[in-house]
């Protein structure tokens, strides 16, 4: 028994069926936990006020935003090694979920801007990245869209998460060198000495662990959804030559 | 191979006049600009380098979906990918004539169009120098977005969606060289970045683009 059985659609769908509810409400557990404790029961920043708590939201969906491009990337290149459908789909299902975290991410993020740093956006780096990378998501998007062979769509979206990634990263780091910084360091990293303070930080590891959770919830409910799409599509085009037959 | 580029540099300069309405496209871009910018020419200085950096990228764009389109719809691109020749080379050659007959141009005429944006005469030197370095990266990426769009009926808003987030960072680095130029500052930096990106890319896209390709013509 190893990893690939899973690969099996039946498999898939046997095992996912299972674990979906269990995350599900571990996502909601984790979630309401970390919110609600981070959003009343945390004092105000001396310097930042009560902004600081869109922080709970802002820096989980960040982190998700960049995990799941990682996640259809693996799942990419999963289907172009060993060609397994469940793969493919997964990556599928993975890309709007990841657009949504990014947007969010740009979003509270501007929230938070205008009364921190008296502006909705700056062409920072790290946003401009995010910028970067939501138009990535776009045009991943796009491109499942508008090929119709499964197998040929699965592929040169395959190849499309592939290039797209390098030049992600590129731009990441070309856009360094194009402007300097306003936005602060990064708030968790294993270097204790850079993360925020400890009030802040444990309701912030319940929200990203909810944020982890709402991701695999998501993705694995889309993906159950993309594979019963497949199944109707092939039970369709084997009916439909029946069908005609019986009223000829 | 000589053939094969010989082949391409006829048909992009003969049907329909493809080569010259890429060049047509960059300058009506750049003519655009101080409709929308104003005629003062401070400001025109200012925004020289990036107008035209973003010009080239655009008429890039506009001239890509004929790469590989009309070889695919005849059947030659069958053909081609059957030759003794590996498809990374063909991709290869036929970038390099998509280059010869939209960048090159590009780079000769962009000094006559900096004029009327007032370039500091300082950069135009780096100006030639970044677009010829940096264009040719153009095409070759452009290749990558033109055989993703293969045969799509609505490919053309597409192509344009997957390729230009790919030329960010030659955009960078390139308007950055002339940028530095008209400033007064070191440009070489930032044009070593465009030739180093650019030869990396000369050497790792068509493999890209000929993947993507057999999956097409598969």
């Amino acid at each position: 028994m190893s990893l690939w059985r899973y690969a099996n659609p039946v498999e898939f769908m046997r095992l996912s069926g299972r674990i979906l509810p269990v995350v599900t409400v571990l996502c909601a557990v984790c979630l309401a936990t970390g919110l609600i404790w981070g959003f009343f029961f945390t004092p105000d920043d001396y310097q930042q006020g009560s902004t600081v708590k869109i922080i709970y939201l802002h820096v989980p969906s960040a982190l998700m935003a960049i995990n799941a491009w990682i996640m259809m990337l693996v799942a990419s290149l999963i289907w172009f090694i060993r060609r397994h459908h469940v793969s493919a789909l997964a990556a599928r299902a993975a890309a709007p979920v990841g657009a949504v975290f990014t947007l969010v991410a740009l979003l509270t993020g501007a929230i938070w801007g205008q009364p921190m740093w008296g502006t909705f956006w700056a062409w920072d780096p790290r946003l401009t990245s995010f910028l970067i990378l939501f138009v990535f998501y776009l045009g991943y998007m796009a491109l499942w869209e508008a090929v119709e062979d499964p197998e040929k769509v699965a592929d040169l979206t395959a190849a499309l998460c592939m290039v797209g990634s390098v030049f992600a990263l590129l731009s990441r780091y070309a856009v360094l060198f194009w402007n300097q910084g306003l936005h602060q360091g990064a708030s968790l990293s294993l270097d204790a000495e850079e993360n925020v303070a400890d009030v802040f930080y444990q309701p912030l590891l319940f929200c990203i662990a909810g944020f982890v959770l709402l991701f695999i919830a998501l993705v694995l409910l889309r993906t159950r959804t993309e594979i019963r799409l497949r199944r109707l599509q092939a039970l369709e085009t084997r009916a439909t030559p029946l069908a005609e037959r019986a009223i000829g | 191979m000589r053939a094969l580029l010989a082949r391409e540099l006829t048909l992009a300069l003969r049907a329909g006049g493809g080569a010259a309405q890429g060049l047509v496209f960059f300058l009506i871009v750049v003519l655009l600009i101080p409709f929308g910018m104003g005629p003062e020419p401070e400001a025109l200085s200012r925004v020289a380098p990036g107008t035209l950096w973003i010009a080239a990228l655009l008429s890039c764009l506009m001239t890509l979906d004929r790469l590989f389109q009309t070889d695919f719809e005849d059947g030659s691109l069958d053909a081609l990918a059957l030759s003794p020749l590996p498809l990374e080379a063909i991709t290869a050659i036929k970038a390099l004539a998509h280059w010869l007959t939209t960048g090159l141009p590009l780079t000769i005429i962009a000094p006559l169009l900096a004029l009327t944006l007032n370039l500091p005469s300082a950069a135009y030197p780096w100006l030639i120098a970044s677009l010829a370095i940096g264009t040719p990266a153009l095409s070759f990426l452009g290749a990558i977005g033109a055989a993703l769009t293969l045969g799509l009926r609505r490919g053309g808003l597409l192509i344009g969606v997957l390729t230009l987030p790919l030329y960010i960072p030659t955009l960078i680095f390139g308007a950055r060289t002339v940028t530095a130029a008209a400033e007064a500052q070191a440009p070489l930096p930032a044009l070593a970045l465009t030739a180093a990106l650019t030869l990396a890319i000369l050497a790792l896209s068509p493999f890209a683009t000929a993947a993507i390709l057999r999956i097409q013509i598969r």
